[in-house]
């Protein structure tokens, strides 16, 4: 049976409210406005990792360089329709006025002006943070392969041949090199704190490279609905020192099922709501297995009402 | 015998859906045995059902509309509440369930609100702009209009009998694969939209034919009302797209129906390719909905600023480089998927550069309001409201646009806020000022102004109340259908956001009021010039409501804004032209065939879903037949005789002639 995964003495929590990191865009719009009350929490304005924080710093100055022509925009709607009011005598009234060459330069310079600007950041951002690019980092990165499965997640790491399911737990400070896939439907893998989604697709691998520059936890979910048992598919991220990680990879070893064809097919099968455990032994060649379809995909609903309607709802 | 169905497809377990169709039931009954008792149903079949006036169509194609909106509002209602529930609960609602409410819900807001309403419009407005008489193919308007019909009925009748998608309102595979999704939900899902995009399709061909080749003598391209253009450039992308989509709907069917592997995990389908596909489709789509809106917009902000469209080129221009440059971003609805910098950045970029000629067009409305007169009624209170939260949508769309941004946001409630941004603050808006502006039109009297106002105050401040918070959410990495969730940050959020479902719920309930007020005052509201709000285009010609013909004599247009400048001629003159010599109209007879067509559509699609294959075959035998009969018919035409003309087009004449003498010269 599997086991709880105990590897760890305690957990290092991590206070995100140690930073306010969106006082900038405080004030600078009405309606963001709700975001600065609650300051500690959207998780994606307060990353703990370099991809995330590089996102946000985009995500700021995409803001900023379009609210500096949204907002006059809006100003002016309000201030031309409110002056020129029928009722308003002192408003000039052109009723044949319907073309003016200088206005129209204008009027098509000024977005275009913008999206120029707007284009070669999402241009620079785009080679920058491609999800596949490699971190730049002394310390070598970490392999984790993932696999979404209906509705859980399993982490192999292939070079410590050890396991987990809905439990992720990373070096901090080390960039962590994803290699993901999904067992049946598609899913996203998507830790907000720490930056960057992908989506995990069938017969597929795509790549992710992030890093926790800091000890903490962080949740991580499913951002592509994936079916009945969506909601549940979430896990936690625990960045930890070296040490504790080398430790809980020792702790790993020492108990819990291991992970080969025939368990795998066992956790293939459809279950909401798994509890975090973990494999003691994991065979490297899963992956691979899993992506190349020699393991066949996961066997969707094998329960319920026949039907017209199959309601699965088994429990592992 | 019966294929599938059996009586496991009742939801007898479920209270919800259960209740809701007896509900509609009881309602549907009740109308259909007054309208019998009343002895109405001969007026009803003569009249509306097998009309092929282009009139008609259009108010039945909103009617529809406005119908399916109440459903998909009441799905919205049921999600917000649920969202508001299910902190660390199960909510009042299944995952099974909560998944076909917010599929249902975005598939009947897209494709049986959204769509019927701007077509209706176009319907209704784009002949009488044009100055003549009815569409290109009437039968064949009728025949689309009642397939769009047949569609939405079969959404509503998973209800009841089966159930809906469970996969969203796109069904990606392998989700929407057999293995996956083995009930009839994602079946109901396809053959509704497999027989509405027939109907979509004819629309686009019809339309297209429309503007291009029959227009009012003089009517050349560069004369057209903003609105045509905006029609032509949706149509062209209908005719376009809408394709993409039947061929991508029905590779799925085919590996539903016959084991085939576009899609599947196995066998060398790929799931990517359905999602390029349907995306070529998709973002083309959201334009085919946001053009005839801001076509409404520019006819409302012109007309209530008493001034002519500034820029009208730049205007056309901006149009038609929206309508290609739609094709072209397709791809940054999955940035996601991991393509390579290249191509994210490439797609990105284009995305951005259709913020380009949509920021023309507002800064463009904006000119038109400078230096006018501007009348704050209904029309135009939607349209200001539109100006400012579409600008916010449009901003918060090119930050998506933006691919490392679109990494951390993709598929999260601030996407799902975008995307209502601007389609509620842009199409929805958008018709609600055309119901509005147009209603005098159609009916002969104008919307009830104070309840109106009333409802337009519900609506805008319950939108943003209702949206503004899942911006927030979704910042903090609260991602799209979610059944439940136990982020105690996240709650405060949703549950301002059922606050501001419930204010646009009061929005609803306010205009059903003021519909209702109105047709009851209907006298004192009664518009008897044919032009309430001083109009500059041709479709104020004509009396409201306008007679089956339009136009007793097919206007001769000297220039942009034809019916201002003719107002403006005769105040000249001080009288309006010679009257015109009069002769016979032929108009094209009603045809029962898109009810029946319909009908027999509405049977193949049902047993297609449940595998009845017998009724599959007599039904497509039935609706081939009900064509050949139709392309064999003698008598296409009946005349008007001039004497009828004479005596509508008098009167006319008389009404226009003492408006203009009341509303004397304008500066």
């Amino acid at each position: 049976m599997p086991a709880r995964s105990d590897g760890l003495p305690d957990r290092e929590r991590h206070l995100p409210c140690s930073r306010s990191t969106s006082a900038m865009v405080a004030g600078c719009t009405v309606f963001l406005a709700p975001i600065v009350l609650t300051a500690c929490q959207p998780a994606v304005l307060d990353p703990q990792g370099t991809v995330g924080i590089a996102e946000k710093t985009i995500l700021i100055d995409s803001l900023a360089i379009m609210l500096a022509i949204v907002v006059p925009t809006i100003v002016a709607t309000f201030v031309v329709a409110w002056w020129f009011r029928a009722t308003n005598t002192r408003a000039t009234y052109t009723p044949n006025w319907e073309y003016s060459g200088r206005i129209e330069l204008i009027v098509w310079s000024i977005p275009l002006l913008v999206i120029m600007l707007l284009g070669g950041v999402a241009w620079i951002g785009s080679h920058e943070l491609d999800p596949a690019k490699p971190l730049t980092s002394n310390t070598p990165p970490l392999e984790v392969q993932v696999v979404a499965l209906d509705w859980k997640w399993l982490f192999i790491y292939p070079v410590q041949r050890i396991a987990s399911v809905n439990h992720l737990v990373i070096p901090a400070d080390t960039p962590i090199h994803f290699s993901l896939t999904s067992a049946s439907v598609m899913n996203a893998f998507f830790v907000p704190r720490l930056g960057s989604m992908i989506y995990t697709m069938n017969g597929m691998t795509t790549q992710l490279n992030l890093r926790a520059d800091a000890p903490g936890t962080f949740q991580g979910l499913s951002s592509h609905y994936s079916g009945d048992g969506f909601s549940d598919m979430h896990f936690e991220v625990q960045a930890v020192s070296a040490q504790r990680f080398a430790a809980w990879i020792d702790a790993t070893r020492g108990m819990g099922p291991s992970l080969d064809a025939k368990s795998y097919a066992a956790l293939a099968r459809q279950s909401v709501n798994t509890i975090p455990f973990t494999f003691r032994a994991a065979d490297p060649d899963l992956f691979q297995q899993i992506v190349t379809q020699q393991l066949p995909p996961g066997p969707g609903p094998q329960t319920g009402r026949p039907n017209p309607s199959v309601s699965p709802q088994t429990e592992d | 015998m019966l294929g599938k169905l059996s009586w496991a497809a009742i939801p007898l377990d479920q209270p919800i859906p259960l209740f809701t169709a007896a509900l509609v039931g009881v309602v549907t009954f009740g109308v259909l045995a007054w309208v019998t008792l009343k002895g109405w149903l001969p007026y009803l079949w003569r009249e509306w059902i097998t009309s092929v006036d282009h009139k008609m169509i259009g108010i039945m194609y909103i009617l529809l509309a406005m119908v399916m909106l109440l459903r998909g509002f009441a799905d919205a209602i049921m999600m917000r509440s649920q969202q508001a529930l299910a902190f660390r609960s199960e909510g009042f609602l299944r995952p099974e369930h909560y998944d076909q409410i917010f599929s249902a819900h975005g598939t009947l807001m897209i494709f049986f609100v959204a769509m019927p309403f701007v077509i209706g419009l176009m319907n209704f407005v784009m002949p009488l702009q044009l100055g003549v008489r009815d569409v290109a193919f009437p039968t064949l308007n009728s025949v689309s209009f009642w397939l769009t019909a047949t569609g939405a009925f079969l959404v509503n009748i998973s209800l009841v009998v089966g159930e809906f998608a469970r996969t969203g309102w796109l069904p990606y595979p392998p989700l929407s694969e057999v293995a996956y999704s083995p009930g009839v939900g994602v079946d109901y899902y396809l053959w509704s939209l497999q027989i509405s995009g027939v109907g979509t399709l004819l629309t686009g061909v019809n339309f297209v034919t429309t503007v291009l080749k029959i227009r009012a003598p003089g009517m050349t391209l560069m004369r057209m009302p903003m609105f045509c253009w905006t029609t032509l450039a949706s149509n062209l992308l209908i005719v376009a797209a809408f394709p993409i989509l039947t061929a991508t709907l029905a590779m799925l069917l085919l590996d539903r129906y016959v084991g085939f592997h576009f899609f599947t995990n196995e066998a060398g389908g790929n799931v990517m390719m359905f999602m390029n596909l349907i995306w070529a489709w998709g973002h083309p789509e959201v334009y085919i909905l946001i053009l005839p809106a801001f076509g409404i917009f520019s006819e409302v902000i012109s007309t209530f600023s008493r001034k002519p469209l500034f820029g009208y080129r730049s205007m056309v221009m901006a149009t038609m480089a929206i309508c290609v440059l739609s094709f072209t971003v397709w791809l940054h609805h999955f940035f996601t998927m991991g393509a390579g910098a290249d191509v994210n950045a490439i797609f990105g970029v284009a995305s951005m550069i259709i913020a380009v000629p949509t920021g023309v067009k507002v800064f463009n409305w904006l000119f038109t309001m400078y230096g006018g007169r501007v009348v704050y009624s209904q029309p135009i209170l939607w349209s200001i409201a539109f100006m400012v939260t579409f600008v916010i949508g449009g901003m918060t769309g090119v930050l998506l646009a933006v691919p490392p941004v679109d990494f951390v946001l993709h598929n999260s409630l601030f996407l799902v806020a975008h995307f209502h941004n601007v389609i509620i603050g842009g199409v929805l808006f958008g018709a609600f000022a055309g119901y509005t502006y147009w209603f005098p039109k159609a009916f002969g009297f104008r919307l009830h102004e104070g309840l109106g106002k009333a409802s337009f105050w519900c609506w805008v401040v319950g939108f943003y109340v209702a949206f503004m918070p899942l911006y927030v959410v979704g910042l903090m990495g609260m991602t799209r259908r979610m059944q439940h969730y136990d982020v105690p940050e996240w709650r405060p959020w949703l549950l301002i956001a059922a606050g501001g479902a419930a204010m646009i719920l009061v929005g609803i309930i306010l205009q059903i009021a003021q519909l209702a007020i109105s047709i009851r005052r209907r006298k004192e509201l009664r518009d008897e010039t044919g032009d309430p709000w001083n109009g500059r285009s041709l479709e104020w010609a004509t009396p409201s409501p306008p007679p089956s013909f339009n136009f007793a004599v097919l206007p001769s247009v000297e220039g942009g804004e034809a019916y201002w400048g003719m107002k403006q001629r005769a105040r000249q003159q001080a009288m309006l032209g010679e009257e015109p010599p009069y002769a016979d109209i032929e108009m094209p007879r009603n045809s029962p065939t898109g009810f029946i067509c319909a009908f027999f559509a509405t049977f193949m699609g049902f047993a297609l879903i449940w595998h009845i294959w017998w009724i599959v075959i007599l039904a497509a035998v039935g609706a081939f037949a009900t064509f050949v009969v139709f392309a064999w018919r003698d008598e296409v035409e009946y005349a008007i005789p001039a004497e009828v003309v004479a005596s509508v087009d008098r009167a006319n004449r008389t009404a226009r002639g003492e408006t203009l003498a009341l509303s004397g010269t304008p500066s």
